[in-house]
């Protein structure tokens, strides 16, 4: 089933239809559907259609650079980035781990990411479609619209992603590409006023993210059959965990369960993950597919991310978000819970958990003074791994003895979905298009369910390492200058 | 100002991170404000897939690959005020360090020892839905004539608030000095 509607016999017989762009996701991304004459859906495919090479020019670079560069693959979640390969590198510089101060610094900088991240995606992004209806005309289905109709829902999330945006700018200096992690440690602790001004409104956030979690709870029981059957689909999950099974964000060990929830992998060490994990590529999408080794292709993909998350550890350590998680397993009947738009309610326990983490950090008097940087043994190499807003992200690079990076491999959270989102589509093509007049409401439903993901497909576009067989050199003017067709 | 018609502004990321975008929406609550006195077209905050007639229309990133130039000429005949809007869109910004590498020779040779791949299925990707990239990552205002420029990676929410004030009140934007002044 895995790969039914992937390809069709013959495309050139078949119509065209491209939802291009994907709107309201961050990044470049486009659907095609090839329908046959009687309105068959024989092939659904989501292609990420850009590329910008960040693992191939970071090369030649000092290490130290590698954080600050390779934020800016993605200005939504640049936090996770600069803290996956500040870990990656802790290993050259022999700081495995970092003094305390400077651990729970990158930890509050992480959580206000989830929060900000979180708040962006379910209220900006998604919740048009949430509150409004898959087919709801195409100029409601906006933030606007939402904060016309509910204008308290609206204030609460840009409240909460300016929230989480203030934790980041005085942690990491900026609210967007700040400095904050460096490999070894940090470069900033955090004064008492600044402090004091996050904590300020923590007990506000976690309150109107425990009533985002209600209304997530809310949307999905309003309308239980379809959020359970639509674009869904089974698979494997991936994620970190604690070594005692507790949900983690920041750091720990890789554990995969398999679609009924049995454990498959569990304790596997970050510097361990390319045993685990293979990547393939196919000719039509920018993005790899990864794949669990050990299962192979057509069996080894899995899902990442909240939805992943949640049900992949044992528990939650605070207690309003692990309230909140038992809920939810119990509404699964002691199933794993596979329906993508679920993605959405652990979403919104994952953004409590964050909030309730930043509080109690926030009482830590090492943030305010302590050890920022730590040093040993050199060493060439390191792999940090981190759970992003959207799943697992791995940062891996090697550094020769002149400090240069000679290797660096990113594989990012959106990047394992990519076989999950595109059997999400294929589901809700083959349900709810297949045979149908197909109108631009039926459209937003593929895009509904790609968007329950929270793809960052400006970060999953980052790999240099697939090539179309012909190069164009275009000039600015349109005109092509050269053009040269390899042959594979 | 409440009589006035609203400007309509389109926003896009073409090879860009989405922090400006980010950057933009740290406005914060003055994002409301701001409502009173525009509506979006085509944005990642709306589903409008191409952009209409607009007044302002601001460009986040550079253009990497053909699809980016076509959308940007879209804007370009659309808009009546372009915005490059960061360094991506200014020069090129961080992809841009790729065009010192021969992009034919690189991908080539990352392809092929990339690490971790599936040996086997190391295909080059290869389909008409993917756009051919440029040789180059290129400044927007290589592709089309430019109206204002709001530097910064990402220009600050207040510049980028500074910026359309300035515009919706029928002034000359001008930035102040901290609002250039950056890290
Ligand atoms: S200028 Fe900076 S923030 Fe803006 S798109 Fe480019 S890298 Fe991202």
């Amino acid at each position: 089933m895995a790969h039914e509607l992937e390809t069709a016999a013959e495309p050139q017989k078949l119509r065209r239809i491209a939802i291009d762009p994907i709107s309201r996701v961050e990044g470049h991304g486009k659907i095609t559907l090839l329908m046959d004459d009687d309105g068959h859906v024989q092939q659904a495919r989501l292609h990420i259609v850009e590329f910008r090479g960040f693992e191939k020019f970071v090369q030649g670079r000092p290490y130290w650079e590698a954080p600050v560069m390779v934020q800016r693959l993605c200005g939504i979640c640049p936090v996770s980035h600069q803290i996956a390969a500040a870990k990656a590198l802790d290993h050259v510089v022999g700081a495995v781990p970092p003094p305390p101060s400077a651990e729970k610094m990158r930890r509050l900088m992480h959580y206000g990411q989830i929060v900000q991240s979180h708040a962006l995606h379910f209220f900006l992004l998604s919740s048009p479609d949430l509150l409004f209806g898959f087919d709801a005309e195409l100029d409601r289905r906006n933030i606007v619209a939402v904060a016309e109709r509910y204008p308290e829902v609206a204030r609460r999330g840009v409240a909460l992603r300016r929230w989480g945006q203030e934790v980041i700018r005085h942690t990491s200096g900026k609210r967007v590409h700040g400095t904050g992690a460096v490999p070894g440690g940090i470069n900033k602790l955090l004064s008492a006023s600044e402090r004091d001004a996050l904590l300020a409104e923590a007990d506000q956030m976690i309150s109107w993210s425990k009533a985002a979690v209600e209304l997530a709870q809310k949307l999905a029981a309003a309308n239980e059959r379809e959020f359970a059957q639509f674009g869904f689909f089974r698979s494997s999950l991936m994620s970190l965990v604690r070594s005692d099974g507790g949900f983690e964000f920041y750091d720990g060990l890789l554990r995969g369960r398999d679609e009924e929830g049995a454990i498959l992998f569990d304790g596997v060490r970050d510097q361990e993950y390319d045993k685990l994990i293979t990547e393939e590529v196919k000719s039509w999408s920018y993005m790899k597919f990864p794949y669990l080794r050990a299962r192979g292709r057509e069996e080894g993909w899995y899902k990442v991310g909240p939805l992943a998350r949640v049900q992949n550890c044992d528990f939650m350590p605070t207690p309003l978000a692990e309230a909140e998680r038992r809920a939810f397993v119990a509404a699964a009947e002691g199933k794993i819970n596979h329906a993508p738009l679920a993605y959405h309610w652990t979403r919104m326990i994952e953004m409590l958990h964050a909030a309730e983490l930043i509080r109690e950090l926030l009482d830590d008097p090492d943030l305010l003074r302590g050890e920022t940087m730590g040093s040993g043994p050199r060493g060439r190499s390191g792999v940090g791994i981190i759970e992003a807003p959207r799943g697992t992200l791995i940062h891996h690079y090697e550094v020769g003895d002149d400090d240069l990076i000679t290797m660096c491999n990113l594989i990012v959270s959106t990047t394992h979905n990519n076989q999950a989102m595109n059997e999400a589509v294929r589901e809700v093509a083959r349900r709810d298009l297949d045979g149908r007049r197909i109108t631009e409401g039926l459209l937003n439903h593929v895009e509904v369910v790609i968007r329950a993901f929270d793809p960052c497909l400006s970060c999953a576009t980052h790999a240099l390492g697939k090539m179309p067989l012909i190069l164009e050199l275009v000039a600015p003017d349109g005109a092509r200058i050269d053009r040269k067709v390899r042959n594979a | 100002m409440n009589a006035k018609r609203k400007l309509r502004v389109a926003t896009v990321s073409l090879a860009g991170c989405f922090g400006c975008h980010t950057s933009f929406l740290d406005i914060d609550e003055r994002f409301f404000e701001l409502l009173e006195h525009i509506e979006f077209d085509r944005s990642p905050l709306t589903d409008v897939k191409h952009c209409g007639p607009c007044d302002i229309g601001l460009v986040e990133g550079g253009a990497c690959n053909a699809e980016n130039v076509h959308v940007l000429r879209e804007f370009r005949e659309r808009c009546k005020i372009l915005v490059a809007v960061g360094a991506c869109a200014i020069n090129g910004g961080l992809p841009a360090q790729r065009n010192h590498l021969d992009l034919g020779g690189v991908l080539l040779e990352v392809y092929q020892t990339g690490h971790a791949l599936d040996r086997e299925r190391a295909l080059i990707p290869n389909d008409p839905e993917l756009p051919l990239l440029l040789d180059k990552v290129r400044p927007i205002r290589e592709i089309v004539q430019v109206d204002h420029y709001l530097c910064g990676c990402p220009p600050s929410a207040d510049a980028i608030w500074k910026f359309l004030t300035d515009l919706l009140g029928g002034a000359t934007p001008y930035l102040p000095y901290p609002l250039r002044h950056f890290d």
